[in-house]
C-alpha cells in the first residue's frame, strides 16, 4: 500500500503531445515505435491521408467489401542483421504481417512483397532469404502472390529491405480492436518477452556477447484461431513488436480511455533475457518481440483462454499479468517486485543502455 | 537471475522497511548520491514505501545529468566535423546542447555511434586510421577506469587519430559542496557503491569526521538501497556519524588498487563545472600532460565555444536536493523526456526523467488505494 509521503503530483494542465516541429530531421527514434513513431503517424501522415478507416490506427485496416470484412496491414523490415539467431529478415517480414492482420481476429490469406536490393548484395544470400519467406508462408497458409523488386545503389541500403502487404478475412461475429478493452477485463501475454530484441541486440557491432537467446519470430494466426474458437467475445489482441509490451499496453490504455494494472512479477522473462537486460541496462518491457501477442479478454473467459494458449505450441508460457482498470485512464502502471506502484510509459524514442 | 533475485526479495524488502518504520521518530533527510540509485527507488516504489519522515533525496551522482553543457556544445561541435567518428554511450545522445543533440547531428550527416566500451571506440581507431576517432569521456570514478585504460592504450599503440573528450567528475568534492552550503538540508548520506568499489571507502572517512554526518556505502538493489536507509536511519536516531559499507559483496576499504594507480598515471584533479550547480574546485579529472595530445579539446578547435544554461531548468536545486523534479515549474509542461530542457530529464538515471517515467501518477494511484 502506497504510504502518506508518496509525492503528489498535478497532472492537469499537462499538453500532449509535443509537436513534430521540435524536430526537423527525421531521427533514428521515428522508427522506435515509442512516442515519436505516434507523433510522426498523427502529425505528419495522418492529416495527408485522413479518411475514417485509418484513424482506427490498428495493426490492420479493416475494410467491408460486398458484405465481407477485410483486414489489410504491410509492414516494412529494415533489420540488421539480415540473419540472426532464430530467423531472418525474409521470415521476420511474413510473419510480421501475418501478424499484423492476425491481431484483427482474421485470417491471413494472400500478401505481396517488394524488394529494395543494394547494388552488390549476394545472390545465395538473397536465394536463402526468399526460400525461407515461402517456407514461412506455407506455415502460416498464406500465398504470396505479388511482388516487385528495385535495386539501389551501393551504399544506399543494407543489402536488403523488404515490404510486405496482406490480406485476410475477418470472421462473423468476431470483432477485435485497440478501442475495446473493457474496466475488469484480463490482460495476458502468450509468452516470453524481449527475446527478438535482444537476439538481434546480440549480433550488433561492439556487443556481440555469445548467446542462447533465439528471435521468437513465429506467425500467431494458428494461436489466434485456437483462441477464437474458446470465444469470438476477444476484446483486444496486439503483437508487442517495436517499442515492446510497455507501449503496447500505452497505446491500448489510451485506444480504449481505460487504465491497465499489471504485476511486474507475473511477466514471463527467461534468464537469459532478464541478464542481458540487466548489463545492458535495458528493460525487456521495452524490447521487440515478434511471435507473442497480447490479448485483452472478457473476465470471465480469461482461464479457458489462458489454457487453450498453453495447449499451442506458440502460447506455453502464457500468463495473465494484470487487467484493465477504470481508475487512470490512457495510463498503465506496473506493482513493483516489491509491492510498490509505479507507471509504465510509454517509450520515447529508442531505447539508450545507461551508462553505469 | 539467482544473484539479483535474492536482492529483491518483498519478504526480505518488508523487514527491512519494518525496521526502518520502527526506527524512525523524528524527520531525516538522506541523500542518495548515484543517479542508479535514484532510478532503482523510483523503479522499484522504494520512496512510496518509507515512512513519510524518511525523505529522500536525489543526489547530483547521474553523470549524463552533471555533464556541462558547454562539453555537450563541444561534442556536437566535434561529432559534426567531416572525417570525426564520435563515440559516445548511447544515453549522451540525447541530451541538448544549446540547439540539438548527437542525434540531430546524426540525422545531418555526422557519424556518432553509441559504444559500449572505450576500448571498442579505440578499435574503431585502429580499424579506420584514415579517420578521427572520438570518444565522449564522461562519468564519475565508476566509467573512469576505462577511460584511462584507453588513453593509456592508445598511447602504448602511438594511435594519432583517437582522442577522448573529457568531463570526469568526483563524488567526494560533490559531497563536500552540500555538506557546505548553505542551504544543505542532507543529513545523511548513501554514498554510491560503484564508485567505491573503485575508489574504497577511505576517502570518505574524513567527510564523516569533519561534518559529523553518516555516510553509508550503498548497492543498487532494492534490499541494498533499503539496507542503506535503514543503517542511516539507525544512526541518525542514535546521534552517531560512522562511515559504514552496506554494499560489502562489492567494496572494500582500499578499493580496485591497480585501477587507481591507473588512473592517477592517466588523469590529474582539476575544477570541473557541474550542469546547474556550477564550478566546485578540484572535483573533476582531466587528461595529464603527458596525455594531451589524446586531449579531443586539444586537436578539435573548440576553444571558443562558451555556453550558458537555459534560464527555465531548475536542474541545479534538483541535484543540490532543494528541488524535487515535480515542483519545477518547467516539469512535465515545456521539459518533458522528449523536449528536455536539463540532462536531469534525459538520462534514465537522472532524477527528473525517473520521475517523470515511474511517477506520473502517483496521486491517481495513492487516491485510488485509499478510496
Amino acid at each position: 500500500m502506497p504510504s502518506d509521503n508518496a509525492t503528489p503530483l498535478d497532472i492537469t494542465g499537462w499538453t500532449c503531445p509535443v509537436p513534430l516541429r521540435n524536430h526537423p530531421n527525421i531521427i533514428m527514434g521515428h522508427g522506435g515505435g515509442g512516442k515519436l513513431s505516434a507523433e510522426l503517424v498523427e502529425h505528419l501522415f495522418m492529416p495527408a491521408f485522413s479518411n475514417p478507416v485509418l484513424t482506427n490506427l490498428g495493426d490492420a485496416a479493416e475494410l467491408s467489401l460486398n458484405g465481407a470484412r477485410l483486414a489489410f496491414s504491410t509492414d516494412t523490415f529494415t533489420v540488421r542483421p539480415l540473419v540472426f539467431p532464430g530467423g531472418n529478415i525474409g521470415e521476420l517480414a511474413v510473419n510480421g504481417t501475418v501478424n499484423d492482420i492476425a491481431m484483427s481476429g482474421a485470417t491471413p490469406l494472400f500478401l505481396s512483397t517488394g524488394f529494395i536490393l543494394e547494388e552488390g548484395m549476394d545472390l545465395s544470400l538473397l536465394g536463402a532469404i526468399a526460400q525461407s519467406m515461402g517456407e514461412a508462408a506455407a506455415a502460416a497458409g498464406v500465398s504470396i502472390v505479388a511482388g516487385d523488386t528495385k535495386v539501389v545503389d551501393k551504399g544506399h541500403g543494407d543489402g536488403v529491405y523488404i515490404n510486405t502487404a496482406g490480406i485476410g478475412l475477418i470472421p462473423e461475429g468476431v470483432n477485435i480492436s485497440p478501442q475495446r478493452a473493457r474496466p475488469g477485463d484480463v490482460v495476458i501475454i502468450s509468452g516470453t518477452i524481449g527475446d527478438h530484441g535482444i537476439a538481434i541486440m546480440s549480433m550488433r557491432a561492439g556487443l556481440e556477447f555469445d548467446t542462447v537467446i533465439q528471435s521468437d519470430s513465429a506467425a500467431l494466426n494458428g494461436l489466434v484461431a485456437a483462441l477464437l474458437e474458446v470465444t469470438r467475445d476477444i476484446h483486444v489482441l496486439r503483437d508487442p513488436t517495436r517499442g515492446g509490451l510497455a507501449s503496447t499496453l500505452n497505446e491500448i490504455a489510451q485506444a480504449s480511455g481505460v487504465g491497465i494494472a499489471f504485476d511486474e512479477r507475473k511477466l514471463p522473462v527467461t534468464e537469459p533475457v532478464r541478464s542481458a537486460c540487466e548489463l545492458l541496462g535495458l528493460d525487456p518491457l521495452y524490447v521487440a518481440n515478434e511471435g507473442k501477442l497480447a490479448a485483452i479478454v472478457p473476465p470471465e473467459s480469461a482461464e479457458e483462454i489462458l489454457a487453450a494458449m498453453h495447449a499451442h505450441p506458440l502460447g506455453r508460457n502464457a500468463a495473465i499479468i494484470g487487467s484493465v482498470t477504470a481508475e487512470n485512464p490512457g495510463v498503465v502502471t506496473a506493482r513493483t517486485g516489491i509491492g510498490a506502484t509505479r507507471l509504465v510509459d510509454m517509450q520515447v524514442g529508442e531505447q539508450l543502455p545507461r551508462i553505469c | 537471475m539467482k544473484y539479483l533475485e535474492e536482492f529483491r526479495d518483498p519478504d526480505l524488502a518488508q523487514r527491512l522497511l519494518d525496521d526502518i518504520r520502527r526506527t524512525v521518530t523524528k524527520p531525516w533527510a538522506i541523500m542518495e548520491v548515484c543517479g542508479g540509485q535514484t532510478h532503482s527507488i523510483i523503479r522499484n516504489g522504494i520512496d512510496q514505501l518509507l515512512p513519510a519522515k524518511v525523505e529522500l533525496i536525489h543526489g547530483p551522482g547521474c553523470p549524463v545529468c552533471v555533464t556541462p553543457l558547454e562539453i555537450i556544445d563541444k561534442a556536437l561541435a566535434i561529432a559534426a566535423q567531416p572525417g570525426v567518428i564520435f563515440c559516445s554511450f548511447g544515453d549522451m545522445l540525447r541530451v541538448p546542447g544549446s540547439d540539438k543533440d548527437l542525434f540531430r547531428v546524426k540525422s545531418e550527416g555526422g557519424d556518432v555511434r553509441i559504444v559500449y566500451s572505450p576500448l571498442d571506440a579505440l578499435q574503431l581507431a585502429r580499424k579506420n586510421p584514415d579517420r578521427q576517432v572520438v570518444f565522449f569521456g564522461i562519468g564519475f570514478e565508476t566509467t573512469a577506469p576505462a577511460n584511462a585504460m584507453a588513453v593509456a592504450q592508445a598511447k602504448r599503440l602511438g594511435l594519432d587519430n583517437f582522442s577522448m573528450l573529457v568531463s570526469h567528475v568526483l563524488v567526494p568534492p560533490a559531497i563536500e559542496a552540500i555538506l557546505t552550503s548553505p542551504s544543505n538540508r542532507v543529513q545523511s548520506f548513501l554514498a554510491a557503491g560503484h564508485v567505491c568499489s573503485v575508489m574504497g571507502t577511505w576517502q570518505y572517512a574524513p567527510l564523516v569526521e569533519r561534518f559529523h554526518t553518516p555516510i553509508v556505502v550503498t548497492g543498487f538493489e532494492p534490499l541494498d538501497v533499503l539496507e542503506g536507509i535503514r543503517r542511516a536511519v539507525h544512526q541518525l536516531e542514535a546521534g552517531d556519524a560512522r562511515l559504514e559499507n552496506a554494499y560489502e559483496r562489492a567494496v572494500t576499504f582500499e578499493g580496485n588498487v591497480p585501477a587507481q594507480k591507473l588512473l592517477s598515471e592517466v588523469f590529474e584533479v582539476t575544477d570541473r563545472t557541474w550542469r546547474g550547480i556550477g564550478t566546485i574546485p578540484q572535483s573533476g579529472w582531466k587528461l595529464r600532460p603527458e596525455y594531451a595530445q589524446f586531449d579531443a579539446e586539444n586537436r578539435f578547435d573548440v576553444s571558443g565555444i562558451h555556453t550558458q544554461e537555459s534560464p527555465l531548468c531548475h536542474s541545479g536545486e534538483v541535484l543540490q536536493g532543494l528541488l524535487k523534479p515535480n515542483q519545477c515549474p518547467a516539469f512535465g509542461r515545456q521539459c518533458t523526456p522528449q523536449t528536455p530542457l536539463g540532462a536531469t530529464m534525459v538520462s534514465s538515471e537522472g532524477a527528473c526523467a525517473a520521475y517523470y517515467r515511474y511517477g506520473r501518477a502517483a496521486i491517481n494511484l495513492t487516491e485510488s488505494a485509499r478510496a
